[in-house]
Parts: structure tokens; sequence; C-alpha cells
């Protein structure tokens, strides 16, 4: 490779803007690394003009950790805990599309209780998730009790996973050819009486922000994503449907058994404002958190008897070939892309994760709006920098 | 194992809370008994100093007395913020300090007084050492003119309304220099919000206070609170049905967009601008801005209550309990309210923030003014 190809390949690939190109009122403004509200260590950087954004650019890269080199050194299961960390409020999911991905491979069939089982951390870990991220978005707009409700039952989620495989936010739970616990004895009533109690919480926080006048004023119109822009940028999960798209893995190309449950897709419903605004796409995950509840109650009634360690594999060694499975994590189409040569060890395991698609589109929406409309837009795409920096 | 330090705390922590509940009681007790105290105070300047220097020794009184009390208040605000917002956050709070943390603020207090005191090489070093004072001072300052009961007030000024707006202003210039002294971007995006912010609040403010003095005749808070004399129905906010109740919303709206309290605190929205003007500040200035802060809630409040809740008269025209304890308590409700409201609702945008002020307040103020005063036209 020669020294320019290299140069080009390392050097940062989006440009930083410079004093000597400002005109006028026009300030340079680094938000981030360490900000309160850009979800991690994301740096946007904005061009600002009093108040205004003019431009936007985003600099990623600041939580890079390896995974997919690490992955093509360690043996196939040693890549799981890797998958836990790149979405760290959504290990379960991540997980369950690598184990997926690598079932796929190998030809593995689970029994249906491991299907139960995947499917019910799935859904409790896309509502701990869609706490979180909901929680934040008040923060985000100042509201800061909000959070602090929603953590109260995002706790009980962690401690029903704590209960179930010794961890509350790194699991390893989702192995290859199975789940690492069976569920404990009376985890289902617990379970049963999380999802019970649960809905209160999501009325409570319509009722202290979805619906709050400041609030909808502060997100209806700010931050509107296009049904035709989503698509173009492949945007995925929540976002794309708070773009009115109705689009989701579960439904499109079930896993583990989804097609057999009954739930809606909720979409953006411009009730405040243009379609896919950051109103819509807050308001799709509560929605979400809602239906998630809804495919638990199903889970919890259906769980049919078996062994989860039953379909294991003694070693993890699948033939040449590869593998490519998406499922719709909380923050939307998770995939990963697997090359087998055969032996013990990953030839190339690939990640496509969702928020570093979204951040793609990020310079497209933040043009034009207010500092502090920058702000409620990082927190309406939910993105996780775990994830983007991989 | 509990260390030996943790076991001293254990035996001494107790007795200072319980002394600190006991400070409490007396310190109410000492507002109840004010006129009483004061009097006494008075016959002892009346006995033992020199005629020509008697007014210049109750004023030092005074002061002292505004001082001492703004210096206290702000320790037990915090903590009854904090409180506030524990439990509508459906979690306890400070608990350990004390009994129910009473004593965290001292500890939060004493940990600010030891830290580094850390000045911005790059920054106004002249400007960002002023700007704290400046803040408590135009806080403190405005306490001369409210009146804690009949005749109890530091300096009985007859432009006592237009003193406190004006001195009160002096906080826009500090938290502007705050923010340019800082030599950063965010304290400086504070500061200018600030300043936009709390001049174009101090117009429907000022519009409302009219509302009242056309009807009084005179700037005189005490004036104001004899003219509410007679039991509820004789306060402000009832009278002049719904002219003066609506006046009195506008006014604790933009009391509330005044002190930089949500949902107007964009100043220092954290969310948006790290920590706004104080950003860069650190230990006993940072503190400073704090104590002006909770200053200015308690004067926000105080002052509504002088103008539309009848200061220190009672619900009954001749109250059982003394006025300046009715004062403190109305005070302290509406502190609540604003506290309560700081910790339920989001907050507003920059253009939404002026948007409110200029198409809505100032119109309905100015509407206001007219009827009031058409009303209270002598027939």
């Amino acid at each position: 490779m020669s020294t320019t190809v290299k140069q080009q390949l390392w050097s940062e690939d989006v440009p930083s803007f410079r004093e000597e190109d400002l005109t006028g009122d026009e300030m340079i403004l680094q938000m981030g690394p360490q900000h309160p509200s850009t979800h991690g260590v994301l740096r946007v950087e904005l061009l600002t003009d009093g108040e205004v954004v003019k431009q936007a650019r985003p600099h990623i890269g600041y939580l890079h950790r390896n995974f997919e080199k690490h992955a093509e050194n360690v043996d196939y299961p040693g890549v799981i805990p890797f998958a836990d960390r790149m979405d760290y409020v959504g290990s379960m999911a991540n997980s369950l599309t690598y184990a997926l991905t690598i079932e796929k491979l190998m030809g593995i069939r689970v029994n249906e209780r491991v299907n139960t089982i995947r499917i019910l951390v799935a859904e409790l870990q896309r509502i701990a998730s869609h706490l979180l991220s909901v929680g934040t978005y008040g923060i985000d707009i100042g509201a800061f009790t909000p959070f602090l409700h929603c953590f109260r039952d995002r706790e009980m989620v962690l401690d029903l996973f704590e209960w179930l495989c010794g961890a509350r936010l790194l699991y390893n739970f989702n192995w290859i050819g199975g789940v690492s616990h069976d569920l404990p004895e009376g985890w289902v009533d617990k379970c049963r009486y999380f999802v019970d109690q649960f809905g209160h919480t999501v009325d409570e926080v319509d009722d202290l922000l979805s619906f709050n006048k400041i609030f909808t004023k502060r997100t209806a119109t700010v931050g509107i994503i296009p049904p035709e822009l989503a698509v173009s940028y492949a945007i995925s999960g929540p976002n794309l449907r708070g773009s009115g798209i109705k689009w989701d893995i579960r439904k499109e190309e079930p896993y583990c058994g989804y097609e057999k449950y009954d739930f809606e897709v909720p979409i953006g419903t411009a009730e405040h404002g243009p379609i896919g605004s950051c109103w819509d796409r807050y308001y799709v995950r509560i929605l979400e958190m809602r239906e998630s509840c809804k495919i638990i109650r199903q889970a919890l009634d259906r769980l049919p008897e078996g062994d989860v360690h039953e379909h294991l594999p003694k070693r993890v060694k699948p033939p040449q070939g590869e593998a490519y499975l998406r499922t719709e994590t909380p923050r939307g189409e998770l995939a990963y892309y697997v090359v087998s040569d055969g032996s013990l060890i990953p030839f190339r395991v690939k990640g496509r994760s969702p928020c570093f698609v979204h951040m793609s589109l990020f310079h497209e929406i933040a043009r034009g709006e207010m500092i502090a409309d920058v702000v409620a837009i990082i927190g309406s795409l939910d993105i996780v920098l775990g994830e983007i920096d991989r | 194992m509990i260390t030996r330090t943790r076991q001293i705390e254990m035996k001494i922590l107790p007795v200072i809370s319980a002394a600190v509940m006991v400070g409490a009681a007396g310190l109410i007790g000492l507002i109840a008994a004010l006129p009483a105290v004061a009097g006494l105070l008075s016959a002892l300047i009346d006995a033992n100093v020199p005629e020509a220097l008697r007014p210049a020794v109750a004023r030092g009184l005074g002061v002292a007395a505004v001082v001492g009390f703004l210096s206290l208040f702000p320790i037990f605000a915090i903590w009854f913020e904090r409180k506030v917002a524990a439990h509508t956050q459906d979690r306890l709070g400070p608990m350990r300090v004390g009994w129910h943390g009473v004593l965290q603020s001292f500890a939060d207090g004493i940990k600010l007084l030891f830290k580094e005191d850390i000045v911005p090489k790059q920054g106004d070093q002249i400007l960002f050492r002023l700007a704290p004072y400046l803040v408590v001072a135009g806080t403190f300052a405005a306490f001369a003119v409210l009146p804690w009961g009949d005749g109890l007030v530091v300096s009985d000024l007859n432009i006592g309304v237009l003193y406190v707006v004006a001195i009160g202003s002096l906080n826009t210039i500090g938290i502007l220099m705050a923010g340019w002294a800082s030599n950063n971007k965010y304290s400086l995006f504070g500061g200018m919000r600030s300043a936009a912010q709390l001049v174009s609040y101090e117009i429907p403010t000022i519009l409302t206070l009219l509302v009242v003095i056309v009807q009084v005749g005179s700037l005189n808070l005490q004036d104001i609170v004899l003219a509410q004399q007679g039991g509820l129905f004789h306060w402000f906010i009832f009278r002049m049905f719904p002219v003066n109740l609506i006046a009195f919303v506008v006014f604790f709206i933009c009391g509330l967009a005044e002190t930089n309290r949500t949902p107007f605190d964009l100043p220092e929205a954290e969310s948006e601008l790290v920590a706004g003007f104080h950003t860069e500040y650190s230990g006993m200035r940072f503190a400073f801005f704090f104590l002006a802060e909770y200053g200015a809630m308690f004067l926000v409040s105080g002052l509504a209550v002088v103008l539309f809740l009848g200061g220190w008269q009672g619900v009954l025209s001749s109250p059982p309990v003394p006025g300046t304890l009715l004062f403190f308590a109305k005070t302290m409700f509406l502190v609540f309210v604003q506290m309560w409201l700081r910790w339920t609702l989001p907050r507003l945008r920059v253009d939404q923030l002026m948007a409110m002020c200029w198409k809505y307040l100032i119109p309905i103020a100015f509407a206001l003014l007219i009827v009031a005063g058409f009303l209270s036209l002598p027939s």
C-alpha cells in the first residue's frame, strides 16, 4: 500500500472547520467529547452564528476498541463478550445477533425453550434500553425527573437479568446453540409482576414528558427526517419508524420465532408536527415499550419445557463459508457478517451497527437548527458510542 | 469494620444535627419574635448609644441581620431543594450527614471552601474575580427594603419598588461579566442568553408591579402591605378579580425567568451549555453564585408575597401568629413552588423564551395595567 493511500485511510476523514474560513459572526463550538449530552464520547463540531448552527460535523472514534480485529484472534464463543460490549445498554440483543449468525453458519436449530427465553430477554432488554433512551432524552430537554422514574424501572429489568445470569450490564448470556442459564425458579412470576406494573411507569412518563406542552414544542418541529431521506440513508429501527415507514425485522425476516407472536409495529404519527420529528422518534420508543410488554406476556404464557443446553456444540468449528444475519435491536437493524475458513477462529467478523448509520445522517438534520436542538437531535437518534466506534 | 474517623463521625453527627435543629427552631422563633427583638435592640441603642450615632448603628444592625439571614438561608434552601427534588423523583436525597441529611449543605460548603480556586489563565483576571461579588451584592442589597413586619425593614425607602428593580439588575451585569471573563465559549453563550433573558423579562415584571402600584399609589413596600390590611380578601391577588390574579401569575413567571430557574434556566442549561456562565468557576466563587441564586429565589418570592399575598398580613384581619412568621411562611411556600416547577418541567428554547415574553407576557401585562389603571381612577 502506498503512503498516500495509507495517509488517506488513516487521516481524519472529516476535516475540521478552520478559524481563517470564518466570516462575520461565525464561531466554532466544540461540543464534546466531554459534554454532558452527547451521550458518550462523541465530538460534534458546530459552526454557529449566534444560537443558530450553520453546520455540524460529528467526529467519532473516541471509543474505538478494535472489536472486529479482536474477533479475528479469538475462538467463536470468545467473540460473544466483545459483542456484548458493542452496544453496552443493549447487550442481550448484540450477543443474540452474533449467536444467531454462528448458528446459521453451523446449521444449528435450537429448541423452543431457548427461542422463547431469547425473545424474553431480548424484549426485556428493549424495554431497558428504551427506558434509558427516553429518560436521558428528558434530561436533554431539561426535565430531570422522568429520568429517575425510568431508571427505577430499568433497575428492575437489570435485577431480573442479574438473577438470571449474574450480570447487570454485560451478560454473556446468549451462547452459540443455547443460553448460559435456564430461568431460575420464581423468575417467571417476578417477570410477570414487572410487566404488569410497568404500564404505570409508561403512563407516568406520558404525563410528565410526552405530552408536556414545553416538551412537544421543543421536539415536534426539529430534527425532521422525511421518509425519503430516511430510506436513502438506510436508517432503521425506531428512527425509521418515526419517519412513518413500517419496517421491523421482527416482522419482515422473523428470527427466534417472532412470527408466532402478536404485536404491532408502531410508527410516527406526526401528532404535533411534521412526520419524522424528534417527538415522533421519541414516541415510537414509548409505544414500542408497550408492545414489548405484550410480547413478554405471550412468551411467559407459552414458555415450553426443555433443556437450554441441549444444542450446545462441543467445539464451535463452523464449516467453510459465510453467513449474514440481521435482527431488530433496540436501536435498529444490527447485522453480523461472519466468514469462516473452517478453523476454530473466525476469519472475519463484520458488524453493521445501526447507530453508525444514524450518525451519518446527523449533519443533514442538524443544519440550520439551534444549539439546543442539536442536543435534542442527538438524543432522539438514541446513539450509543460503543456501537458506533466498535 | 468501622474506622476510627467513622466512629467519631457517628458520635459527633447526632450532636451537631441536634444543635442545628435547635438552631433552626431558634431561628424560626427569632423570626416570630423579630418585632420584640427589634424593640429590645432599639431600647438598648437608645440607652447606650449617643444620639448622633443611633441611625448608623441601627442601619448597621439591619445590614448584619440581612447578611446573616442570607448566609444561612441558602444552606437550608439547598438542603430543602434536594429533598424536594428527591421526593419528586421517588428517592430519598441526602440522608447520611445528620438527621435526614440536614448537615449535607454544611459539608458541601466546607468542601467548597477547601477547593482550589481556579482562574482561567486566558480569562479577564479582574472581571472574573469581580463577577461573583456583583451578583451577590445585587441580590443582598435588594433585601434592604423587603418588609418583614410592621415597621420591620432595614431601610424604609419611599421608592422601594423602583430600588428593588434597579438594584436587581446588577445581577445581569455580574452574569454577563462572568460569561465574558471566563474566556469560554459556553460561558459566553450563557452570559449572552442571560443578558437577553433578564432584560426582556424585566419589562413584564415592571408592568405587573405597576398594576399594584396604580392601586396603592405608592412605591413604598410598607405602604403596599398596609393597603392589604383586613384579611384574606383584601390581599391584592383577590381584588379586582381577575386582573390581579393574572398579574400575579405573570409576575411569578417573570420571577422564575429573572432567577434563572427552570423552565427558564437557559443561562446554565446543563445539557446544552455544560454549566453556562459559571462553567469555569470553582470553590467559593462558585458558591457565591449559588448563594445569589437562592437569595434571589427568596427575594422574588418575598416580593410576590408583599405585592399580591398580603406581605405580613394574615388570613384573618387580626392574626394570632406574628406577622414576620406569616411573611416567612408565605415566602417559603412560593420558594417551594419554584422548586416544584423546576423538578417537573422541561426547559424552553431561546427563541421560544423570547416569543413567550414579547408575544404573550408583555401584551398581557400592558392590558392588565390599562384595566387596573381605569378601574382605580377616582370616580
